[in-house]
């Protein structure tokens, strides 16, 4: 067989299912491959950022490594943005380039880019392959990698003549990778310390990071909270890990989140990082974030521990292991000791939940926040809705108001916040349970970013509900330079009307609706989530409602600006 | 403060670009970099001495770690390795001054590598403390061109010496 078809037999050893991609002049001879037969579906994108982003929605829907094809050249350099977005939230995803023959490399040959030179920062891992021998090793290294340890991408560039030479095919046992040595188990000494210290704690918090999902260790988490009696706050890249309707769940941390929650965790004694990474949008100006917690830090990533945050008590390993551990420690020491100590803490929580509730504007035109209750309410109870988002206030709105009770159910661009992510990522998801309804909300900016793949939603059978929240601007910029620039607003105008978004996605094939009240809305979402086909629905809200609160950027989380009415409204809390 | 670091990668293409741009993504810049083959065919050494404080390396250290060419990182304690540099320095050498500078090469246990009409070269091997004395002696003789390794070092075989003595070559 020659090394296209060796490419293929290797995704099929490694149990792959869907790959996404688009072909060129580089990676012809793997599409030839694809078209002669194989058990890998193939999800032909629009674009290749398109397909990245959708391999990225796949790995996180399913717990897999996703998989992206491109070309060479800019066909490559399109993977970027997803590369670096996969980089950032630790979603494990390999990317197969095709590279222009081997004796051309170095020429500027047409559609030649040094692609693993490019993505160097951005990848765990990249391999030029150099012969065609190696192409078996070197997938089976690529998913290796992707997957163990701290998650993340991996590049396999492959020149053309290479995937046209021949080879004797067979896919090796195990890798050859004597410096990739994840840690494999938490020291025991150090989890004992760490449960020692939650157990004696009055305010603790479990800071839940995606880390938690990565590792498959939701279960030992809802055990450990449950234990120790532990309140759980996750972050956005969490949503979804800790049932966010139990009664231990109190919200998600930083910029955007609610009062409460980032009350817990500046007043905790004990901070225990779960797979986090106090990224500066969760801890505000870090000098003054949780201030006097004793810091119990959790993560399969030894670069993390004090990278930021000066660590008490590390523990480096799998999560799964070190939080069942964990679990058991907690609840002998409990038993043993005050079982009721953190109630006091847990009733001051509750507390502040109810005296610092969501609010914002009603009457007038249509809020945002009022299209999130209406997402949820209509799939309150149901497990088999998925969420994507794009980034931007309506991505915010989306993490305070939709509750995500399973894992993997809200995927989102947290670290690099790619707009135009939730499209593709949707579809992705989709590939990945088709059995769930998928969801993407949207904001105006991010669907222009990506719209061109409701073409592959509506052809590849992977229906999608997309439900764009139109303030026609880009919101968040929008309220950034109404906040902190004198409302001098500068290119952020981009109408609710232009382009008409419900006409383009007919013109896609998909159904589209347009609504500006909450009677259409209503009508429209329940539709729209009924139709079993792609659509679309254009929420056209008020412009200039803003996300609140909001902790400015490089403030303290104390000094929080809350919802202020404005025009005489009326605020509803929710 | 200046560290020395010495990392073992495999001996693949890339190796040394992804070492390095740990330290260039945060702006540190290498001041010096040697790189060479070890006892093991496919493994390199790199000598690395960069200029930056105790926790951005220790940092860095750890990315290093995560980086799949990278099998081994150890910060060489001054006290605690053997470290050698090697330089090549041409200098104007008129018949009148070599008897001067060969007396001061001999000090040092420089050797003439080449000589010229006008000019000499040295070589000398050390510890690079001593290169820079070597250096700053023979500058104001004119030094027309300079050229040093960069430092290799070795963790010592002998346990820690308080009072060690110098040791040239």
């Amino acid at each position: 067989m020659n090394g296209a078809d060796a490419v293929l037999r290797s995704l099929e050893a490694e149990g792959v299912e869907v790959a996404f991609g688009i072909p060129g002049g580089a990676i012809l001879p793997v599409y030839d491959a694809i078209a002669r037969g194989t058990t890998v579906r193939h999800v032909l994108a629009r674009h290749e950022q398109g397909a990245g982003h959708m391999a990225e929605g796949y790995a996180r829907a399913s717990g897999r490594a996703g998989v992206a094809f491109a070309t060479s050249g800019p066909g490559a350099t399109n993977l970027v943005t997803p590369i670096a977005d996969a980089w950032m939230d630790s979603t494990p995803l390999v990317c197969v380039t095709g590279q222009v023959r081997s004796h051309l490399i170095g020429t500027d040959a047409f559609q030649e880019c040094d692609i693993t030179g490019v993505t160097t920062p951005i990848v765990k891992h990249s391999w030029l392959v150099q012969d065609v021998e190696e192409i078996p090793q070197v997938l089976k290294a690529a998913f290796h990698v992707a997957r163990t340890g701290r998650c993340g991408p991996v590049l396999v560039d492959i020149p053309r003549d290479l995937q046209e030479a021949e080879l004797d095919f067979r896919y090796p046992d195990s890798v050859d990778l004597p410096g990739w040595r994840p840690p494999v188990r938490g020291h025991a000494r150090q989890i004992a310390e760490a449960a020692r210290r939650i157990a004696s704690a009055e305010k603790p918090v479990l800071y839940v990071g995606g880390g938690t999902l990565n590792a498959d260790a939701c279960a030992e988490l809802l055990d450990l909270a449950e234990a120790g009696r532990l309140p759980v706050v996750t972050t956005l890249m969490a949503k979804g890990a800790f049932p966010e309707t139990h009664e231990l769940h109190f919200g998600w941390p930083g910029m955007h989140g609610p009062k409460w929650s980032n009350l817990a965790m500046n007043t905790c004694d004990v901070l225990v990082s779960v797979g986090a990474r106090f990224d500066d949008r969760v801890t505000g100006k870090l000098d003054a974030f949780a201030p006097g917690a004793t810091v119990v830090h959790l993560d399969i990533d030894a670069a993390e521990i004090d990278k930021l945050r000066r660590a008490d008590v590390p523990v480096v390993g799998p999560l799964k292991q070190i939080l069942a551990d964990l679990a058991a420690e907690v609840r002998r020491l409990r038993a043993a000791g005050d079982a009721a100590r953190t109630e006091p803490w847990l009733r001051r929580l509750e507390g502040w939940r109810e005296e610092f509730p969501l609010r914002y504007g009603n009457g007038g035109q249509l809020k945002p926040q009022r299209v999130l209750e209406s997402l949820q309410e209509l799939t309150a109870g149901r497990d088999d809705v998925v969420w994507t988002t794009g980034v931007g206030q309506h991505q915010m709105w989306a993490m305070q108001y939709l509750l995500c009770d399973r894992p993997r159910t809200f995927i989102t661009s947290g670290g690099l916040g790619t707009m135009g992510y939730g499209i593709p990522a949707a579809i992705g998801a989709k590939a990945a349970r088709p059995d769930a309804t998928v969801v993407c909300v949207d904001g105006d900016g991010c669907f222009q970013m990506t719209s061109q793949e409701l073409a592959t939603a509506v052809l590849e059978d992977l229906p999608i509900v997309t439900v764009i929240v139109n303030n026609g601007y880009l919101g968040m910029v929008n309220q950034w330079q109404s906040m902190f620039f004198e409302e001098r607003r500068s290119h952020v105008h981009l109408t609710h009307a232009v382009p008409d978004y419900a006409a383009l996605a007919e013109a896609y094939g998909a159904k589209g609706f347009t609504v500006s009240d909450e009677r259409e809305l209503d009508e429209a979402l329940a539709e729209a989530l009924a139709c079993g086909r792609t659509a679309v629905v254009d929420a056209r809200v008020d412009a200039h409602e803003q996300c609140f609160p909001m902790i400015p950027a490089g403030a303290a989380a104390v000094e929080m600006l809350e919802y202020e009415e404005r025009d005489g409204a009326e605020a509803v809390s929710a | 403060m200046i560290h020395t670091l010495s990392v073992l990668v495999e001996n693949k293409p890339g190796a040394l670009v992804r070492v390095c741009q740990l330290f260039a993504r945060r702006g540190y810049n290498i001041e010096s970099l040697a790189v060479g083959p070890t006892e093991r065919h496919d493994v390199s050494s790199i000598t690395l001495r960069v200029n930056c404080d105790r926790q951005p390396l220790a940092q860095i250290e750890k990315q290093m770690h995560k980086l799949v060419n990278v099998l081994r990182v150890r910060e060489l304690e001054a006290d605690d390795a053997v470290e050698r540099e090697l330089a090549l320095i041409s200098i104007a050498a008129p018949p009148e001054r070599r008897p001067e500078l060969m007396a001061l090469a001999d000090v040092f246990q420089a050797r003439v590598a080449d000589v010229g009409p006008d000019s000499m070269v040295f070589e000398i091997v050390g510890e690079p403390e001593q290169i820079d004395s070597f250096e700053e002696l023979i500058r104001p003789h004119g030094i027309r061109e300079l050229s040093r390794t960069g430092r290799i070092g070795l963790k010592r075989a002998s346990v820690r010496r308080p009072n060690r003595q110098r040791v040239l070559n």
